[in-house]
């Protein structure tokens, strides 16, 4: 341990605290925020690279395909977050803002993923003190017999406290054919957290969208506690494609020139067949190319290089199903 | 007579803020926080009762003082105090562990001798609290 600056009397010197973290009037410091004068000016960019968003939401831009309202929304929160700490400096009244939200979308557009940005952002933010994700389903919340769901709930909302806790599929807590169903009970406790500590948490739900919809209109309350409700579009072929070429790329593998124009038509098939999951389609469908490619590799008696193992051809994407193949 | 039990007891009461910043340490480390609850103030009572089960898996502190408060409010004329446990060692260890509530009149100890023989003298305390039974000690009114 560094020698500190003796604290005087029989002070302990505080840990963590260095002498460097003086802050300069305008830039952001990791120190108490003095109040700035009313004529005073702020650099909103040092600000903006200070709270890490212009990294996260960068990223957003960069990783996340398509999804413009989406990030629209995230957008705008984060900026919202970011005048309010500035109001703060000037002694402003910023009240804080509640930041309950419920994305609904497709299977496969991208949900949790933005959630686990989210969460990182609100930290970044100074929002969250932690910024994890809990994630948490019906079995996680609701119990199985009588007393059991209050002692459930608690305590996978105090794992959540300072991060977020996202609720997947969250109108399975509601089931209305069952009167005696226990998951009345865990709406009630998430309600009363939602309003009593939200200063601690952010709860997100998701679900498909028409589902949500019927169990916001079943429990007002939640709807009303809720702000933000983000849709998330499905995807269009192009916007998938892309995505393709994003997972093989982080994958180590690309496509070659005719395998690419052949994922182009299998997106274009498999959008049209039932139960198609968007992005998660799209991985399964990789998953499956990388099979009958080291299926191919195996078999082929020839030498094989680098490119060999890292190159998916035509033929790996065209044996699939969709193309009414086998 | 304010009892002196654990860290910090001879500093002013923490605020909720200062504990909180304690118990973040703690859960920092990966120590279970524990809530506990008594109503006999002797040194020597180890054995609290516990509220709720320690918290094992909780990652910011504000969850640990949610229930502090909820304890205090249901028992606002008991002790109320943190233990913080250090499973590393294999062993249950109190790494951290410190009052976060009295009751607001603390009438003290007693000291009482006992004769022995050859003029030996035993001494020990008497919490004056103790003279009632568990449960009325402490109580609003008397204090």
């Amino acid at each position: 341990m560094t020698q500190q600056a003796a604290p005087a009397g029989f002070a302990m010197p505080v840990p963590g605290r260095d002498g460097d973290d003086e802050t300069v009037p305008g830039q952001p410091g990791q120190g108490d925020e003095e109040p700035l004068g009313d004529d005073a000016l702020v650099d909103i960019g040092a600000w903006r690279k200070q709270l890490s968003i212009s990294g996260v939401l960068d990223r957003l831009d960069s990783e996340l395909v398509g999804l413009a309202p989406v990030k629209t929304r995230v957008r705008e929160i984060a900026a919202l977050l970011l005048v309010d700490r500035l109001r703060g400096r000037y002694g402003l009244v910023s009240s804080r803002p509640t930041l309950h939200m419920c994305f609904t979308g497709s299977p496969g557009t991208g949900k949790t993923t933005v959630a686990v940005r989210m969460a990182e952002m609100l930290k970044g933010l100074g929002y969250l003190r932690r910024g994890h994700l809990v994630s948490a389903t019906r079995d996680d919340l609701v119990g199985e017999y009588v007393g059991h769901t209050a002692p459930k709930t608690k305590a996978v909302l105090s794992r959540a406290m300072g991060g977020v806790l996202f609720i997947d599929e969250a109108y399975y807590l509601y089931r209305a054919d069952n009167e005696r169903d226990y998951g009345q009970e865990a709406i009630e406790i998430l309600l009363q957290v939602m309003e009593a500590d939200r200063d601690d948490l952010v709860v997100i739900l998701a679900g498909y969208r028409d589902r949500m919809d019927s169990f916001f209109a079943s429990n007002p309350g939640m709807a009303s506690r809720i702000a933000h409700h983000v849709d998330f579009p499905d995807f269009t072929a192009d916007e998938l494609v892309r995505i393709a070429e994003l997972m093989v790329a982080s994958q180590s593998h690309r496509f070659s020139p005719a395998a690419h124009q052949a994922f182009r038509e299998y997106i274009e098939l498999r959008m049209a067949q039932p139960r198609f999951a968007n992005a998660r389609s799209v991985r399964n469908a990789i998953d499956r190319m990388r099979l009958r490619q080291a299926n191919r590799v195996v078999a082929s008696d020839a030498m094989v290089g680098k490119d060999d193992l890292v190159r998916l051809e035509e033929q790996d994407v065209r044996l699939s199903r969709v193309f009414g193949g086998g | 007579m304010r009892i002196t039990q654990g860290a910090f007891s001879y500093l002013p009461d923490l605020t909720d803020d200062e504990i909180a910043a304690q118990l973040q340490y703690a859960v920092d480390r990966g120590w279970a926080v524990a809530v506990e609850f008594t109503d006999d103030p002797h040194p020597r009572n180890n054995l609290w009762e516990m509220w709720g089960l320690p918290m094992f898996d909780i990652a910011d502190a504000a969850a640990a003082l949610a229930e502090i408060r909820a304890c205090r409010d249901a028992y606002p004329c008991r002790y109320v105090r943190v233990s913080a446990y250090d499973a590393s060692y294999g062993r249950q260890t109190t790494a951290l562990s410190f009052i976060v509530h009295r009751p607001p009149e603390e009438p003290g100890f007693r000291l009482e001798r006992q004769e022995g023989a050859d003029r030996h003298i035993r001494y020990t305390l008497h919490p004056y609290a103790a003279v009632q039974p568990h449960g009325q000690r402490y109580t609003e009114a008397s204090g």
